[in-house]
């Protein structure tokens, strides 16, 4: 919710709100009220009902809401069963070494996930490389550089990047990223810089790089929205003081703004993470699905979110589906571990006031 | 100890060494070359990002606007499928679907999150309430294919078939966590004033809590729903094993059903150049249902559309 709407401020919402009581109703006021004077009639109620009889309605109220939060908590505990219980057969049949296992057999039963953890852990990494700078960037031209006039504007397109549906950054990142890519940047890529082997081998456009840079596009909104609040929590003053000590705005930046916010900025970087890790199908139409470990950029790989995007319907055997549940267990709480670190990195410094726009 | 208890970070030895010695009396003539060499380029740097970050955006809705207006037509939006390979036909299933999808989302997600968001604000404040706070973010965390597994597990394998209903509950999964913070957020921005004068006047908590203070923050709330609403709207990775998809009508919820985010995916990795045609067609109308939504929401909620915050 990073627009502040005042919902005391708008008049139509507050139109069904009683009157404020300004003075004390008398017993001749509620007696007049009986026929359809506001406070009287409410008071009414009260009289009429003494004994305790309202209290039933509100206690059904709090058992309802009660309930509703309550589903909260069964639903991430269903998630958290039926993952486990759903994967119990390769969880006792390998063990840890399903982790790191490297070969991914279905049809000889060998189920090894380093592939894939491979693919999330480089795909996002890349993400992040890419998307940290950019984000930052971002946020520091909106908060402290760009002229008011286009701040709203800049703020409102950074969020609609958040708006895009992952599956049309697919469809955008397979028939213009890609061709892109392999003709234009990859070339360059493997000229001036072939020599780190990062950037070797066969260009198809589909494959890491391809993949990285779709996710660095999605996760920016989030770390540059939150980068953006906690870089608005830091007090003006701060800015004047380094100001008047004869700082130029660049070493102002750096030394008021970024340096108080940069617990918050780190919270935002690997919130920004965690979005990656669970991106599914952006990745899955772009990385080029083969599940290998290769150290060049340019080659196909696999996620974790894209080989239970890819095989979970066709997953013949019992083996097959624990497998892939397994992958999404461990999906599941690799994302736990680092949203809660990211939540509790931003708190720290707002205070629990920023959060991602949804 | 007066500089350490300043909790700016920045130490007096710190910035002699970063400002010249003549603080006082420096002015702009007398800022070293270096110093306005890395102030233009952290400023140089700070345009290109922004500029970086919205040419893709640009890119992605100037391509959908100039593939997608093409290829969308009578046909596209009024037929079902054609079989593979055959030119023709066109996704009003899956506009239906997605409709009948999100509409059970809603259904389930609305309400459970605007309760648990209303448990957050008026009864939450202990220690169970911290716990559904977390949980909730926890929630909002969970990879959106996850969301998918489990639904599968839950609904599908016991129903034995893919179907509408099951795709619902897991878009209605992922709409509660933001429906909760954002009803949360909203109702503790209503001063509690008003729920004093509202308990005052003898009105029982329920009817302050529904009538009084929610009511108070409805546009917030609204807005809350919007934007969990426009962000399951395109989401596919949970509707793989539960919508599954299908080729023709339907409006059963208890058989697989077709959405437009489903085909968009089917049509965009084949090899047939009118899929790939459709695909962007269909990527625009989700996107107009989408931008649309949240646009309405904007627009009727919030004066300061582009004021920031």
């Amino acid at each position: 919710m990073s627009d502040n709407v005042d919902p005391m401020n708008s008049p139509g919402p507050m139109e069904g709100l009683p009157k404020p009581v300004t003075a004390m109703p008398t017993l001749a006021k509620i007696d007049a009220g009986r026929h359809g004077g506001k406070p009287g009639a409410a008071l009414e109620k009260i009289r009429s009902s003494y004994p305790g009889s309202s209290r039933i309605p509100d206690e059904v109220f709090r058992w309802i809401i009660v309930l509703s939060a309550v589903s909260v908590f069964v639903i991430v505990l269903l998630v958290v069963w039926e993952l486990v219980d759903k994967s119990r057969l390769t969880l006792h049949q390998f063990g840890i070494h399903f982790f790191y296992g490297r070969d991914w057999d279905p049809n000889n039963d060998s189920f090894g996930a380093m592939p894939f953890i491979y693919g999330t852990l480089v795909s996002s990494f890349l993400a992040l490389v890419l998307a940290v700078p950019l984000s930052i960037g971002v946020a520091v031209y909106i908060t402290e550089m760009c002229p008011q006039r286009l701040r709203g504007i800049i703020s409102f397109l950074v969020e609609l990047l958040a708006a895009i549906p992952s599956v049309i950054y697919g469809l955008w990142g397979i028939f213009v990223l890609a061709p892109l890519l392999r003709d234009y940047v990859e070339p360059f890529l493997a000229k001036t810089l072939g020599w780190t082997g990062l950037f070797t081998g066969p260009m198809y456009g589909l494959g890491m790089l391809a993949a990285g840079i779709i996710l660095a596009i999605m996760i920016v909104p989030v770390i540059a929205s939150i980068t953006r609040e906690v870089m608005s929590a830091v007090p003006q003053n701060q800015r004047e003081a380094v100001l008047a000590l004869g700082a130029t705005r660049w070493e102002m930046i750096r030394m008021g703004v970024l340096r108080n916010a940069r617990i918050g900025i780190v919270g935002g970087v690997i919130l920004g993470l965690g979005r990656a890790l669970g991106e599914t199908m952006a990745v899955t139409m772009l990385i080029g699905n083969r599940p290998e470990v290769a150290k060049s950029l340019f080659a196909p790989g696999y996620t974790m979110a894209s080989v239970i995007a890819n095989e979970f319907t066709e997953a013949t055997g019992d083996l097959y589906l624990s497998a892939l549940v397994e992958i999404g267990l461990a999906l599941f709480i690799v994302t736990l571990i680092v949203n809660a670190l990211a939540r509790l990195l931003v708190w720290s410094i707002t205070g629990g006031v920023a959060r991602p726009s949804a | 100890m007066r500089w350490r208890a300043c909790w700016c970070g920045v130490s007096p030895a710190e910035l002699r060494g970063q400002v010249p010695n003549s603080v006082p009396a420096s002015t702009s003539q007398e800022v070293s070359l270096w110093r306005r060499l890395t102030d233009w380029g952290a400023t140089g740097f700070a345009i290109l990002a922004a500029i970086l970050v919205l040419v893709p955006l640009l890119a992605i809705f100037a391509y959908l606007v100039i593939k997608g207006v093409g290829s969308v037509n009578w046909a596209f939006l009024t037929q079902t499928p054609k079989p593979p390979g055959e030119t023709g036909g066109g996704m009003a299933n899956g506009i239906v679907g997605t409709g009948l999808i999100l509409a059970v989302g809603s259904v389930i997600g609305i309400p459970l999150g605007i309760g648990s968001g209303i448990y957050l604000a008026e009864y939450g404040r202990n220690r169970f309430g911290d716990v559904i706070r977390f949980t909730a973010d926890v929630l909002n965390g969970v990879p959106s294919i996850v969301i998918g597994i489990t639904v599968y597990s839950l609904i599908v394998i016991r129903q034995k078939h893919f179907s509408a209903f099951s795709g619902g509950v897991a878009l209605g999964i992922m709409m509660i966590p933001t429906v909760a913070r954002a009803t949360e957020e909203m109702l503790l921005m209503v001063p509690n004033v008003i729920r004093e004068a509202a308990y005052g006047l003898g009105i029982p908590k329920w009817r302050t809590t529904l009538s009084i203070t929610l009511r108070t923050a409805s546009a917030g709330v609204i807005t809350g729903c919007m934007l969990a609403f426009a962000r399951v709207a395109g989401e596919t990775a949970p509707l793989l094993f539960t919508a599954f998809g299908n080729q023709f009508w339907n409006l059963k919820l208890n058989q697989p059903t077709a959405a437009l985010s489903l085909q968009v995916y089917t049509y965009a990795i084949s090899p047939y150049d009118d899929w790939h045609k459709q695909a962007w067609a269909g990527s625009l109308i989700l996107i107009l249902l989408i931008v649309g939504a949240v646009a309405a929401v904007r627009i009727t909620t919030s004066r300061g559309m582009m004021k920031g915050s």
